[in-house]
């Protein structure tokens, strides 16, 4: 069954373990010996350039690629047991999303709920409740009736994420959170980041943007096919481990404007 | 007494054209079939194209038909050849695609018409009643008993699997990497979802053929699509819009005396014109009291 809220408050419950942790997608290594340990109740920034397994890590958090080597575990369990549990919730970056797809914002807050429901999706009081709720906590609840293609990317964005909180899950995966969102809605998430913190709740966040690292996030993890340096950001976020992750590059270029190119 | 036979005159005359054809048994027979089809067809074409598998659908059509003369001349029922081919066809184009560099649309192009033609060569080599003209281009006027309880118990499993998952095949096609994060068996619905494909494409091959049965699992999902932007309310446009045409496509068929497939299709393409142009929000000339869905800024 579902864990309910409370579980996130758990202290010091281990949400993400990998270790050992090698891909290869026909021959070609993307991750070899990554390991990572992530508690309850943190913000994690992992950084990395394009190509440099920030999205394999995350599909095999999400247990779309079987690794093969190592192990994966979410709230000490195996990641297709905690998929069940609806423990991980992936945003995604609005650009992968049909936009004109026919639905609405309500629509796409209740599909966090589906994993939860009997096999007929159909929606109880409870799960109402959730999605209204989840519409609160990200300021959209005026807009629940708008189609997803009127939305701007902000609120697209804050839509996705309200669709992780209806779903309760209690290790979200965020994938370049901050790309073309307004002052708004960056203020909003920052903040529900926070939150989503104090409640217990792991957040692991895909970025470029390395100015967002240093302001919030209590880890981070540089990647480059395998993990190079992973603690607190203050030990961590040096200049010299950022110009090992980027190949060298020196900080300041790194720091500049997010790169346009996609994701791996 | 003369104003009111000019009044009665065009009624009486209108209402004759719609009975006359009803009391034909083989005509009532067409009718509830294509209405069936069309309704299932309609259904399942709001699926079809929010994935964009309209060429799948184009491909499972046609390689179904060396199943259907192969059926025919073991006198099998041919919805199960013609079932066991779409569902292979399918398998052979993922494990060419999945195996060589060839991309996605050229292994579906090659797949479907190398199926297509053993179809002709088998048809032409064995000496059996079938009549390939019928299976090409349909032949709802002339279905018999036995044809009419296979497409019934075809629609009914293929309405009962959409209905069923009408939820998880949404966001399947909306959304399949939040699907999978869940828990949802994305693989199996996508394997269900082509084998539901090839069903369908067997129940629609009965009234309009193998060539048009595209029509019939893209135009209404098409249709609806540009009608509105709710989910629940694109599939039921869909199959209004589907089993209209169905129905008024075998009227204007037997009164023009002309091709039962092609009218059908033609009133489908009809409506899809009619959407395309005046669709309050997303046609051409769309009604300026409702703004544009489009991005907007908060």
């Amino acid at each position: 069954m579902m864990a309910p809220v409370d579980a996130f408050r758990t202290v010091d419950r281990l949400r993400i373990e990998a270790e050992g942790l090698c891909v290869d997608y026909n021959g070609t290594v993307a991750l070899y010996d990554a390991g990572l340990c992530l508690k309850s109740g943190c913000i994690c920034g992992l950084v990395g350039m394009n190509g440099a397994g920030k999205s394999t890590l995350f599909k095999a958090l999400m247990g779309f690629i079987r690794p093969s080597r190592g192990i994966i575990r979410i709230n000490g369990l195996p990641v297709a047991k905690a998929q069940r549990e609806q423990a991980v919730a992936y945003v995604p970056q609005s650009e992968g999303i049909d936009c004109s797809f026919p639905v609405s914002v309500w629509d796409v807050v209740m599909m966090g709920r589906y994993g939860s429901m009997n096999l007929l999706r159909i929606p109880r009081e409870s799960d109402r409740a959730a999605v209204r709720h989840a519409l609160e906590r990200v300021e959209l609840l005026d807009l629940r009736d708008r189609p997803i293609g009127s939305l701007s990317g902000g609120q697209r964005k804050r839509t996705f994420l309200a669709r992780a909180i209806a779903q309760r899950a209690s290790v979200l995966l965020l994938d370049e959170p901050f790309n073309g969102v307004d002052v708004r809605t960056e203020k909003l998430m920052a903040q529900l980041f926070l939150q989503f913190r104090d409640e217990g709740r792991t957040i692991l966040i895909s970025t470029h943007d390395l100015s967002h690292v240093r302001d919030f996030c209590d880890l981070v993890v540089l990647i480059n096919k395998t993990v190079l340096a992973y603690g607190e950001t203050s030990e961590v976020f040096t200049p010299e481990n950022i110009a090992m992750t980027f190949g060298g590059l020196p900080p300041n270029l790194i720091t500049g404007p997010a790169s346009s190119e996609e994701l791996d | 007494m003369n104003a009111l036979l000019a009044m009665s005159t065009p009624m009486s005359w209108l209402m004759e054209r719609l009975l006359e054809p009803l009391s034909h048994g083989f005509m009532v027979r067409a009718l509830c079939v294509s209405a069936l089809v069309g309704g299932v067809c309609g259904l399942l074409s709001c699926y079809m194209t929010l994935k964009g598998w309209a060429l799948m659908g184009d491909a499972v059509s046609h390689a179904v038909l060396p199943g259907v003369v192969v059926a025919y001349a073991l006198a099998l029922p041919f919805s199960l050849g013609a079932f066991v081919f779409g569902v292979g066809s399918v398998a052979l184009i993922g494990f060419v695609k999945q195996k060589s560099r060839v991309k996605e649309d050229a292994v579906i192009g090659l797949v479907f018409t190398g199926f297509f033609a053993l179809g002709l060569v088998l048809a032409s080599r064995t000496r059996s009643n079938i009549d390939l003209f019928h299976i090409l281009f349909g032949n709802v006027l002339g279905i018999s008993v036995a044809d009419i309880q296979q497409t019934l118990l075809i629609s009914t499993i293929v309405v009962v699997i959409l209905v069923l998952l009408r939820r998880d095949l949404m966001l399947f096609c909306f959304d399949p990497t939040h699907a999978r994060s869940i828990g949802i068996n994305t693989g199996l619905l996508h394997y269900l979802l082509l084998s539901v494909l090839s069903l369908a494409a067997v129940a629609g091959l009965q009234t309009v053929g193998i060539i048009l049965v595209v029509a019939m699992l893209v135009t209404p999902g098409a249709t609806a699509y540009l009608l509105t932007d709710r989910f629940d309310r694109m599939t039921w446009l869909a199959i209004l819009s589907s089993v209209v045409s169905s129905l008024l496509g075998v009227y204007i068929s037997y009164w023009s005396d002309s091709s039962t497939a092609g009218c059908i299709v033609l009133v489908q393409t009809g409506l899809f014109l009619i959407a395309f142009l005046f669709a309050p929000r997303y046609g051409i000339f769309k009604s300026r009291s409702l703004p544009a869905m489009t991005a907007s800024k908060d």
